[in-house]
Parts: C-alpha cells; structure tokens; sequence
C-alpha cells in the first residue's frame, strides 16, 4: 500500500436532511460564482417576471361611497386616520369610516354646494364652505348644529387654515384673512392689477404646511399669487391659464404645484419666482382641465383629478404620470385626496361617488409576511435595475386607457404637431431671432406682474361690512 | 516611541521618554503588563464549575477593532467586477455620482459578505497522496476502495452490460446515472443507492442520452429520431424535427435540447413549450463531437478539418472559429467554470485554451495515443481516454501535469465519461458496461442547495422546477459573454464608424406630400404635379444641402493630417527633384 493520505468526499446525509417531518428542508448555500452562472440573465428574467406580475395585480379600485348629488368637496378627518369628510352639491356634508365604508354622521350644512372643507389643526373641528356665503365650524362630536358661523357679503368658494394659529383665509370675491376668534375678517388681500373684480375671482388658496406664513392662490385672471402674513410680500405670476387648484409639497416647501385649466400641472419653486427656473416640472397626461391635485404625504408623489374622468398620478420629478386611474362609470372628477397613510387614493366625481384607490395599484392589501416582504423589496430592485430594458418599460408603461382618452390624446398629438411644425415654418421663413425658440417649460408663463398690491388692513376696531365694502369698492 | 528617542526627536515630558526607552531595553527580559495572565483574566466559581472571564485592555481592543479583514484573494473569488470608473461622470453631475458611489459600495458590500461565507463551508476537497518514492498513479482503484470509508468504496462499481458500446451521463445533482448502449439498452437509476428507476431496450441504436431539467426526463438519440422518455421509461414524446442525431446537449437554464445530427445540422428545441427554437445546418458536415459551455450556454463543436465553432442559435453562422489541430477534433470539453477548454485532436495532443479568449492556447501536453475522450471536473482535473486506459491529470492548467494523477485500465475501449458533479467519482462507459472509478479530489464538496441539491425531496424537486421555470433564460441572450445583458450598450468603434459612414452616403428622403386643392383651375392634374414636384425637390435638396454640409466638416476632419504635409507651393524644378520614399506606416 502506497497510500499515504486519503479523503474522498463522504457526506453524511443526517447532516443534509431534516431529521422529522416538521423540521424545515436543511438548505445548503456556497455562493461560490462558479456554481451560479448566468446571473445577470436570471436577474433579468427574474425583473421580467415582477414587471408582469406588477402588471397582473394592478387591481386599484377598492369601493366606493355612494352620495345622493355630485360630490364636491373631500378632506382628512383633523384626527383619524380612517375618516373622511364629503360635501356634496347640494349642502350635504358626510362623515365617512373607511375601513368599513359606511356613513357615519350625515348634515345639511349649506343651503347650495359646499366649497370646502378643511379640518382645523387643533383636530376638534372642521370648516365648511358653503355656496350660501357662509363659513361654518363643525364640532366633531354628532352635532347638527355648527358652534360657529361667519356671514360674508361676498361669495367664498375656499378657505385654508394656519397650521398654528388660529387664523384661516378664504377666497372668493375677496381673499379675507379670519381670525377663528372675531366675527369680522381681520385683513383683505387684493390688489389693483385687475380692473373688474368678477374677474378677480380667486378660485383656490392654500396656506404651506412647513412655512407656515405663506400661502398661495389662484384666480380667474390667470394670477398664481404668492403671500404671506407677516410680511404682505406678494408674487404674482401670470399664466396662460386659470389655475384650478394649488398643493405645497409636504416635504420641500418650495415645491408649489399647481394644477391648470390647460390640461397641465406645473410644480414652481417659489425661491425662485422671480427668473425663469421658477417651473421645474411640467406634469403632461390629462386630456382635460385639472380639477384638484394633493400631495402624498411622503412629497415624492401627488395624484390628480381631472375632467377627462380620470385620475392620475406623478412623481414630482417626472413628466409624466405614473400611474392613470379610471372607471367605466366614473364621471368628470370634482376632488381628490391622498391618505395620510400614503396608502389610498379618494376621488369625489360628478356621479355622485366617492371611489377608493389604492395608490399603488400591483400592492397587496394586508400585513406582509416578512418573506412576502422581502420578495417585494428585490421585485422592486430589480425594476429599478432593468426597468430602462425596451421590453420590461413597455410592458410596465402600458395602460389600457378609455376610447375618448385614447383619441383625445391622438388629437392633442397632432396639434401639438401642428404647432410645433406651424412655428418652424415660421421660423425659417422669418429673419433670424425674429422668431424664439421658447422652452415648452415656460411657454404657459405669461410672465411675474411687478406691481405690489395695496392691502387694505383691518384693525379690530374698525370692523365694519359696508365699511370695509366701500374702501373695497374705491380700490378697485 | 523608540524611533523619536533614537533620531532626537523627543519633545514630549522627560517621564515619557524614560518610560519608552525603558520599555524598549527590557522588553526581552520581561513581559509587557498586557500579556501578563493576571491582569485581564477573572475566574470565578460557580456550583462547581470554573468561570473565565477575558476583558480585553484597550491596545488589544484596538488590534482587534471590527471584523475580522478578508482575504484579498478570496474577494477575487467573489468580484462582480471593478466597477464604474468614477472620473466618467465628472464633477458636474454629483447627485449621479453619488449615488453610483452608494451602489459600489453596496456591492463590495456583498462581495465581502460572499467570502466570507467560506467559513461556514462543512465539507472539505479529497486529497489523494502517496507515500516517498511512489506515485498515486501507481495506487489501484482496488487500493482506494480498500483505504476508504464503506460508503464510498461502494460508490465504485462495475456493471458488466451487454449491449454496449455505452453512452451516459449524471444528473446536474450528480445523484442519478442514465446509461444508453448501442443496441437499444435504456437504463436510468440513482447510483448512489443503486435503485433501478428504468431499464429498457428500445429495439433501435441509441446514440446518445441525456437528461432533461430533472430526473424525471430523459432523451435518447436514436436511430432516425430523438425520444423523451420519462422516469418509468415510458416514451412521451417522439421528436421528429431531430432527426439522424448524434449527440445531445440539454442547457438547464435555458430549457433548451440541442442536438447536432449527421447531416451537420444544429438545432435548438425550447423543452419547456416543445418548439424548435431553431435549426440550421452548420455546412460542416458530420457533427458527432459537441459540447456545451455551462458558462454561457454555447455550442463548441469538433470538426474533421482540426477546427472548433462554436454557434448560438441567434446567428446562423459560427461566432468563433479556432483552429485547434492540424488533425482531426477528437474530443472537447469546456470546464464547469467556462475558464478553461480542453481539446483532444488525432495529433496526439491535448490542448488546453482560455475558453474566453480564444485563439490563446494555455497548455499543451503530447499523449503516446490520440485520445478519444475528454473531460473536466469541478476542481479542474482533466481525465482523458486512450482506447481502454482512462487517465486523470491534475493541474493542467498550470502546466505541472507532467505525470498522470490516477491512472485505470478498463476492461474495454471507453466510449463516453463523465466526472460526478459533487462527487470524487469518474464514470466511465465502456463497450462492455460501465465502471465508476474513485477520483479523490475531483468534486466540488459544497453544493448549493438552491441550484443543485443531491439530497432533493420530492416537494424541494417540485419547487425547484417551478421556479427554474420562471426563471427560463430567454435564448436570444445566449452570447459569448453572458454578462452582456448587464453591460452598458457603449457602441464598438466600427458601430460609430459604420454610423459615420451612413450620414456621408445619404438616400434622398421620400416625401409624402398632397397638394391642397385650389380654386380657379389651379388644382388640375398636371397644376397638382407640379406644385408637388416643386415641394419635393426643394425639400429634398435641402436635405440632401445639410448631409453634404455634415459630410464636408466630417471629411475635414479625417482629412486635415493628409492636406497639412504639402503646404508648400510647388515649384517648377520641383519635379527633379529626388522623390520621397513614403514611409510605410507600422501598425502593432
């Protein structure tokens, strides 16, 4: 015998096998690259199969809470997580559980549409706006009854609260600074840049949730208005187009976006109003106005709705939608509002529905097992990796959209087109520079109007409706 | 501290310099505090038993801060690769920067973690050594079955079988064999507890077998056509695209059959979906020497004139040609890291090749006969045939196979071998039977439960299908480099030049244009024509103005250093004078 050593591979296989049946299967890893191949390939397949199975799970629509008139106002319950407040066109305001999607407290609030509503931040009450010229604030416990309400002389048709102070502002008419405490607005905000005040109209404001001071609206002459209480600073920026709604991104509070009667939503940074990088996105994909925008409370995503009957959502950074909700019934959007859960997604719409989306359309309701949730987490890697991949972005961009979309869209093409092509003509044809070549960012922009409005201040003691009627009347 | 004192350098306190340099005379006489036993060991009793408690001081805890550093060749091993060079992105774009610094070092991260995995590794590589003076080529088959564990000497064996010549091969899990003779014998089992799954004869020549993605599946290439079998031999499906076939090929992560027939066609037959990917012939005549590269999925077939091709079945043509012998191919095979090719010719020789770089031959090692098999194992020993001898070479690679590490005599010319994935065995088959011969060293000891499990139950088997199923590689990424996939698409410099050469030979465009209709006579035939001829030919002279233009600036470009060499003006007696030889230009 030779031998001197010897070892040959000999396994024991108590060591490879459970030991009884109620054991878990023993599983041996040695990553040594050798005994894996084709990993970028695999990786690939494996990146194709969570696109696709993205795609066969996108099921977003949950429910939806029936009214009896068109819905016309949305917002968060001021403290739960699961409630939502409804108004309706014809003055009804509802309470609504979602977790059970059951009506849980029902008022007629207004004689006529409500506006608005707005949970007070302290979180014991809310306001409505009422197409009847009054604000009224609702207890929440189950009173019929309002513990407050203001008369005004003009129409209100918004309101926004300070996220501290005790103070709101409402739009309409006239945009009028509330103290919670006085009966009276405690100052005016106008201007004298517009000659007729209809047309002066202030159709949305919105106070920003970080700097708590500024606050922004929109009106019917096109204005996207910037202000602030301490200081009376005013912006004012001239569109092509009315704006219909206003949201602050939760988490950049520069980041104003605004959602247009021209088909658009346009995220500005207010830092820099004054030049031209003041729009850092244009949001494309409607097909109609944009009726109302809200942001997810994570700031990285907000979802609109339009009157295209459909709802859609963006990353802020991006063009174009994410993600585009409809219904076979589903009629013109009046609002919409994303849970604070960032989970869900509501919609008021014209047929007298409430829906409830999931603002992920492919995610699985429920507690996630925590291999459930690992498989998520490398399915959406694995997206992000392969996700510029021709095949993987075709799959995962495709949407079935409606037929009146679908042609819409081809219609909006082709002007577009037409346009595009009318204005290089033009630009051949004509002398050099006579003809501009301005970004598709700032055609919508009319440009910032300098003049700084006379704000007409309310003293206390000078409260007083015709009064302060008659300095309005002299000023414009 | 004694480097300062020494070169004058001592500015702290006189107090600590003494120490130091105390330090430094008796340190060989005593031992410094910390290593003293004393100071940092704490026994206690306790019901009996003795309670030892290290702290550690605070230099040690400084030289043994963190983890435990891994080896820079280990983290070889596990390399994805030198990642993206940083300088690329420039200054301008940070944020992109950034974050692709982030990625690398979450990847680094992974590879670090991978190696260090190796610890945990249970079983250890054979080793076979032989005592001063002799050489393990002299130890006998019976010898080691002798020397080793009862277990393992059963696992060499010997089948004497009657129909032979013999075909076979191992499952990927190296648990089950499937032998096929040339008379018709079918027979598949589990070789490591000799349990007959199959044996049948299927009244046809058999050419060659393999297996399908399990166990459960086989193919025999038989006289006309290709047969599926499944465990229980019987036959499901009788494949007539593959006809006359020669040798059989199965790519596990593609769930592709490939076959090379007698006439020299190649094709490619989607198991999963029972389609023909594709088939073409190879004009190449009579392919009976093919093997796959497990590592990126290609075909190398062996030729009569002394070439090797290897093909995909995206491209109808080889996409790589080597000629590998001045006489005829006898055997290839490609080892399971797709690193190393080795190839066998009536030369005599056998070669060894960078299976990724081909055209450098690594090896080359004369044999007194030419060899008619050949073959790798996971640990990269090289077993060859020589009629009825089977010889095994160890470091082939690095070129230090002057001797042969096991040699063996069977008991008839050995027609088809195989090393056992995960296993120290050699199966050989013969014209006579079939023989497994104990190889120490040749396997990979630690499998990977989750690519190929030996020890797979009937539920982990099931499970394993499914997802090998989802993850079916698509056959149009085969390529010669499997990471292509994953690559950025950067355009080869002949793209660019050929993008180039595109913009200077420009096609007029068509264009597609109706004339408006107009009133008063204007919109007649002939009216029509010509107002469309007029807007074609502007359009397209414009086009054709501006390719011209990008033609002449790219045209300057290349041609700048020829025109810069005869700047002067030419003078009349210039013509007498000598001419310029021209020198010609060396390329390397």
């Amino acid at each position: 015998m030779s031998i001197k050593k010897i070892n040959v591979i000999s396994r024991n296989p108590d060591q490879y096998l459970r030991e009884t049946k109620r054991d878990i299967h023993k599983v041996q890893r040695n990553y040594d690259p050798d005994l894996h191949p084709f990993e970028a390939a695999r990786e690939y397949k494996l990146a194709l199969n969570a696109v696709k199975l993205e795609k066969v799970f996108a099921k977003p629509f949950i429910g939806s809470l029936t009214h009896t008139e068109e819905v016309s106002a949305i917002s968060r319950h001021p403290s739960r997580l699961s409630c939502i407040f409804t108004g309706t066109v014809d003055g009804e305001v509802l309470l609504w559980d979602i977790a059970t999607q059951k009506r849980q407290w029902q008022v007629q609030g207004h004689n006529g549409k409500v506006w608005c509503i707005v949970g007070a931040p302290d979180g014991n009450s809310f306001f409505t706006v009422g197409n009847d010229k009054t604000i009224k604030r609702w207890s929440l416990e189950d009173s019929d009854l309002p513990i407050d309400t203001w008369l005004c002389d003009t129409m209100v048709t918004g309101l926004t609260h300070h996220r501290y102070r005790q103070e709101f502002v409402t739009c309409g008419q006239r945009m009028l600074l509330w103290d919670v405490g006085t009966k009276a607005p405690k100052t005016s905000y106008d201007w004298t840049t517009t000659g007729d005040r209809s047309d002066a109209t202030t159709t949305c404001v919105k106070f920003s949730p970080v700097q708590a001071d500024v606050f922004a609206s929109g009106d019917h002459s096109n204005n996207l208005v910037l202000y602030d209480t301490r200081a009376r600073e005013v912006k004012k920026l001239k569109m092509s187009m009315r704006i219909n709604s206003l949201a602050w991104n939760p988490m950049e509070a520069f980041i104003l976006t605004a959602a247009s009667e021209d088909y658009n939503v346009y995220s500005f940074d207010i830092r820099n109003f004054d030049n031209k990088s003041r729009v850092v996105c244009v949001h494309e994909g409607h097909t109609s106005a944009v009726t109302d925008i809200d942001y997810a409370p994570t700031g990285r995503e907000f979802c609109t709705a339009s009157f295209d009957k459909s709802i859609r959502i963006f990353r802020t950074t991006e063009a174009h939608s994410r993600d585009v909700y409809h219904g076979k019934r589903m009629f013109r959007v009046n609002c919409v509002l994303w849970s604070t859960d960032n989970k869900y997604i509501l919609s008021g719409s014209s047929d007298h529905n409430v829906r409830i989306w999931k603002a992920q359309a492919s995610e699985k309701m429920g507690i996630l097992a925590p291999r459930e949730k690992a498989a998520k987490n490398y399915n959406e890697e694995l997206k992000n990796k392969f996700g510029h991949f021709p095949e993987l972005r075709r799959i995962g961009h495709h949407r079935h959209l409606p037929k009146h979309i679908y042609n819409a869209k081809k219609e909006h093409r082709a002007i577009k087109d037409a346009q595009a092509r009318k204005e290089a003509n033009r630009r051949i044809h004509s002398r050099p520079g006579a003809v501009p070549f301005i970004p598709f960012k700032h055609r919508s922009v009319v440009g910032l109007q300098d003049e700084i409005p006379s704000t007409s201040g309310f003293s206390p003691d000078q409260s007083g409706g015709g009064d302060e009627d008659d300095e309005e009347e002299d000023d414009m | 501290m004694g480097k300062f004192n020494k070169m004058g350098r001592g500015g702290g306190s006189s107090n600590n310099n003494n120490n130091s340099h105390w330090n430094q005379q008796q340190q060989h006489k005593f031992k410094p505090k910390w290593m003293k036993p004393e100071s940092n060991v704490k026994r206690e009793e306790k019901d009996g038993v003795t309670v030892t408690e290290y702290t550690l001081s605070r230099r040690q805890l400084k030289r043994y801060a963190g983890r435990k550093v891994v080896d820079p060749k280990l983290l070889q091993k596990y390399s994805k690769g030198e990642g993206v060079v940083q300088k690329r992105y420039g200054r301008k774009n940070s944020i992109l920067r950034h974050k692709m610094k982030k990625k690398e070092e979450k990847i680094h991260q992974a590879e670090e973690e991978a190696a260090r995995t190796e610890t945990l590794l249970t079983e250890s590589s054979g080793v076979l050594e032989a005592e001063e003076g002799t050489y393990t080529a002299h130890i006998t088959q019976k010898d080691i079955r002798n020397a080793v564990d009862i277990t393992t000497a059963a696992k060499g064996f010997d089948l004497q079988l009657p129909f032979g010549p013999y075909k076979m091969r191992f499952t990927p899990n190296g648990r089950h064999l499937v032998l096929g003779g040339r008379k018709g014998h079918l027979a598949s089992f589990d070789w490591v507890t000799k349990k007959l799954h199959t044996e049948i004869n299927v009244m046809e020549s058999i050419h060659d077998v393999c297996w399908l993605h399990t166990e459960q599946m086989m193919a025999a290439a038989q006289k006309e056509w290709v047969y599926i079998y499944d465990n229980q031999g019987t036959e499901i499906h009788c494949l007539k695209k593959l006809d006359r076939v020669l040798k059989l090929e199965f790519l596990p992560y593609h769930f592709l059959l490939c076959t090379s027939s007698e006439s020299g066609f190649l094709s490619w037959l989607d198991i999963t979906l029972g389609k023909e990917v594709i088939q073409f012939p190879t004009r190449k005549g009579r392919i009976e020497i093919m093997c796959q590269n497990p590592y990126n999925a290609v075909l190398c077939c062996g030729h009569a004139k002394g070439t090797v091709t290897m093909w995909t079945p995206n491209k109808k043509e080889a996409v790589m040609t080597v000629l590998c012998h001045p006489r005829p191919v006898k055997a290839i095979d490609v080892d399971p890291s797709g690193r190393y090719m080795a190839t066998t010719g009536l030369d005599r020789m056998v070669k060894i090749w960078d299976a990724r770089n081909m055209g450098e031959q690594l090896q080359s090692y004369l044999l007194p006969h030419g060899a008619m098999n050949v073959k790798f194992s996971q640990k990269n020993l090289l077993a060859v045939s020589l009629g009825n001898v089977v010889e095994v070479f160890k470091d082939v690679i690095s070129g230090g196979a002057s001797k042969s590490y096991m040699t063996h005599k069977a008991d008839g010319i050995v027609t088809d071998m195989q090393f056992c994935p995960y296993e120290d065995i050699l199966g050989i088959a013969t014209y006579k039977g079939y023989s497994s011969l104990i190889i120490p060293g040749a396997g990979e000891p630690n499998f990977d439960a989750l690519e190929s499990n030996p020890y797979m139950s009937l539920s982990g088997r099931r499970e394993a299908e499914v997802k090998a199923v989802l993850t079916k590689v698509p056959s149009n990424l085969i390529t010669l480099d499997p990471f292509t996939i994953g690559q950025v698409d950067v355009p080869t410099l002949q793209e660019k030049v050929d993008a180039k050469a595109k913009l200077i030979h420009v096609k007029k465009p068509e264009i597609d244009f109706t004339p408006r209709y107009r009133m008063k006579g204007k919109s007649g035939s002939a009216q029509k024509f010509k107002r469309k001829q007029k807007v074609k030919e502007g359009q397209q002279r414009e086009y054709l103005k501006a390719a011209m233009e990008q033609r002449d600036t790219l045209l300057s470009d290349t041609t700048d250093n020829n025109t810069k060499q005869e700047d002067k003006p030419s003078e009349v007696l210039d013509r007498f004078k000598p001419k310029k030889k021209v020198q010609k230009k060396t390329e390397f």
